[in-house]
């Protein structure tokens, strides 16, 4: 799906295919996306249009949670058609070993898991799940030289594909390396917070694939949605908080080796 | 590679291509600021460069944008940033920083300064020639003192106007490089600074080299007055230029902020040759030192004396290796600043091309692009300045 600067907000569809669409994706995806798929087929469509300026998007991580099983990336990349070595999405993981030095991978994105560690030398082991944090200070946005890439009324960061000149400006200007050059389009790319599903009131497909629930996604603004309760009862921070790009993808139970 | 870089960090975004644009713009700025110094600040011993300096900068400036729109994933959307720019972008004000000074200075002021030429030739030459140069004249054929005196004006108004032009051109394209605070190779407020005494020092160089290459080349002596004052002021440059290279690689030094580490590592693996051996002793030192030696910069003659011949050459040489230096320079800033993760905890690296538009090859034909302009460009309008010299005032046409 792609998105325009001036287009109208994502509509309920009547028909349904792109529900067909997200099916015939999610049977490749394995069984545990088509289950969720069948979950949210089954759901009614809201009634209505998608008023973007109601609503106010973020994502909070729960390290702690996170077992590193990649599903995430996987279903990113199902659902977005992300290419090959390529990533919207990733898991790193760290290993604090005894000598404090941490040492960080992320094989293929994490897609396919990680290997097993040696409990010697050691300390402990986590996983940090990255993505677009959709800054509301965003530096990608202010260096795009035709405003290709732009912030929607709700929050969410996107490439108007049919604008971008392929500059890779925002790039570079990108301090979190969630953004990149898609092989075949030629125009930047990155995470949407799945879009064309939040406007139809799904969770983004990482979100709603995690087996642990490490993700949260909702309204920022809504202090009953469960985006905004984890956020009270956790002690939340940013990645490169010192570049005041004011990112809306939270981190709980982040250690400071995480960069 | 080595370390953790981002898995979408794999791939570096701006390659050759992006090396040879603040090369190529800083040629431009270099060679007109060179000019400038002849025209505006009198420095009447580089008089035999001026003509030069301009077409150099000319020929230079046509090929700049090239390279940036042969990078774009959609060359044939680049029009936008004209039409609808961002103007929160430093990269869309691209296209404006380069119109203003491709059309209100560079043309501007080499029709002003060869209008005179451009009338003579024009009422001399016959066939297609006669035409052209007619053309060129734009149909201002007067040559009366009054107007000719206006010519000079303007060319003079032109250049005080171009000056801060020329800087603001070079030290834009630094000013792109400068403000990426996701990059603290590239995030500093020296960059465009070090960029613009960066574009002197190789503008100089450059028509340095081809002065002492075209007038070898057409039989004729060169003028080493002229040739000692270039060295100077190429020596004066490299100084400054040096110096705030100095002030930066210190400040970062002393500061020490959380990327330290990994530039460090960066400068010593996989940048020691390209920028310490390339750009820091063969650029910059050696020549620093040679021309301290040999060039009168400080005094009416060098502290070694040395025969025109051994001058030359040690000019020639010095040139060429600040060429290389400069360059390097370029390349250590855009690559440079790609091979390091934004994790700040691995390096990566670049694989250089032959074939294809990012290829080795299509760089090389884009950097000889400008020679082939430049040698069209003294074809059509001649700057040795020797025919118009003897010639007297021609009669008045109706």
């Amino acid at each position: 799906m792609e998105y325009r600067r001036d287009m109208e907000p994502p509509q309920p569809d009547a028909d349904g295919v792109d529900r067909r669409e997200f099916i015939r994706k999610a049977c490749a995806a394995g069984p545990v996306l088509l289950v969720m798929a069948k979950e949210a087929a089954a759901q009614p469509d809201q009634d209505g249009g998608y008023d973007p300026t109601e609503h106010y998007y973020g994502m909070a991580v729960d390290v702690e949670k996170c077992i590193g099983c990649g599903s995430c990336v996987d279903a990113c990349r199902v659902e977005n058609d992300v290419p090959q070595e390529h990533f919207r999405t990733w898991v790193e993981r760290y290993i604090i070993q005894e000598d404090g030095e941490a040492v960080v991978e992320s094989p293929n994105g994490g897609a396919s898991g990680f290997s097993d560690i040696a409990a010697e030398g050691n300390l402990r082991a986590f996983f940090v799940p990255k993505l677009c944090n959709h800054c509301a200070n965003p530096p990608c946005v202010q260096v795009c030289p035709v405003g290709a890439t732009f912030t929607s009324p709700d929050g969410v960061v996107l490439v108007d594909a049919e604008y971008c000149i392929g500059c890779r400006y925002c790039i570079q200007a990108c301090p979190y390396g969630a953004r990149f050059l898609h092989p075949e389009t030629h125009v930047a790319e990155k995470c949407t917070f799945c879009y064309h599903r939040v406007g139809r009131g799904l969770a983004p497909a990482c979100v709603e694939v995690c087996p642990t629930g490490a993700r949260v996604f909702g309204e920022l603004r809504q202090r009953n949605s469960p985006l905004a309760r984890f956020m009270r009862f956790s002690h939340v921070q940013v990645l490169k908080s010192h570049l005041n790009t004011e990112p809306k993808v939270y981190y709980a139970s982040l250690d400071r080796e995480v960069t | 590679m080595s370390g953790y870089i981002y898995p979408n960090e794999v791939e570096l975004q701006w390659g050759l291509l992006i090396v040879l644009y603040p090369y190529i713009t800083g040629l431009v700025a270099g060679a007109f600021i060179l000019a400038s110094l002849e025209r505006v600040f009198k420095v009447r011993e580089v008089e035999p460069t001026y003509r030069l300096s301009l077409l150099t900068a000319l020929a230079f400036l046509l090929v700049a944008p090239l390279p940036l729109l042969a990078h774009l994933g959609h060359p044939e959307r680049s029009f936008e940033i004209f039409l609808t720019p961002n103007l929160r972008s430093a990269m869309a004000m691209f296209g404006f920083v380069y119109a203003w000074y491709l059309m209100v200075v560079l043309l501007l002021e080499i029709w002003f300064d060869y209008r005179r030429d451009l009338v003579r030739w024009a009422r001399q030459a016959t066939g297609v020639r006669r035409w052209m140069y007619y053309l060129l004249t734009l149909g201002a054929t007067d040559l009366s003192p009054r107007s000719l005196r206006f010519d000079d004006t303007a060319g003079r108004v032109i250049t005080l106007i171009g000056i801060p032009s020329a800087f603001l051109l070079h030290g834009y394209v630094g000013f792109i490089f400068g403000s990426v605070k996701a990059n603290p190779w590239w995030s500093s407020v020296l960059i465009p600074i070090v960029f613009l005494f960066s574009a002197i020092v190789s503008g100089i160089a450059l028509v340095l080299v081809l002065y002492v290459f075209s007038t070898l080349a057409r039989s004729k002596p060169i003028d080493m007055i002229c040739l000692d004052k270039l060295a100077s002021f190429l020596l004066y440059a490299l100084i400054l230029d040096f110096s705030l290279e100095m002030l930066d690689f210190i400040h970062r030094l002393y500061e020490a902020e959380e990327s330290i580490g990994i530039l460090s590592e960066l400068v010593s693996t996989r940048l020691f040759l390209s920028l310490v051996v390339m750009q820091v002793l063969l650029g910059t030192l050696l020549p620093m030192v040679v021309l301290f030696m040999v060039s009168p910069a400080f005094g009416s003659r060098g502290l070694v004396p040395a025969s025109d011949e051994l001058r030359r050459l040690i000019y020639f040489g010095s040139a060429i290796m600040i060429q290389i230096g400069i360059f390097s320079t370029r390349w250590n800033v855009v690559i440079g600043g790609q091979l390091f993760s934004k994790s700040l905890r691995g390096l990566t690296v670049y694989k250089l091309e032959l074939l294809g538009l990012e290829g080795f090859f299509a760089s090389a034909a884009l950097l000889l692009t400008p020679l082939v302009i430049l040698y069209v460009l003294i074809r059509i309008l001649p700057p040795w300045g020797e025919p118009a010299a003897p010639a007297a005032p021609l009669p008045e046409s109706p």
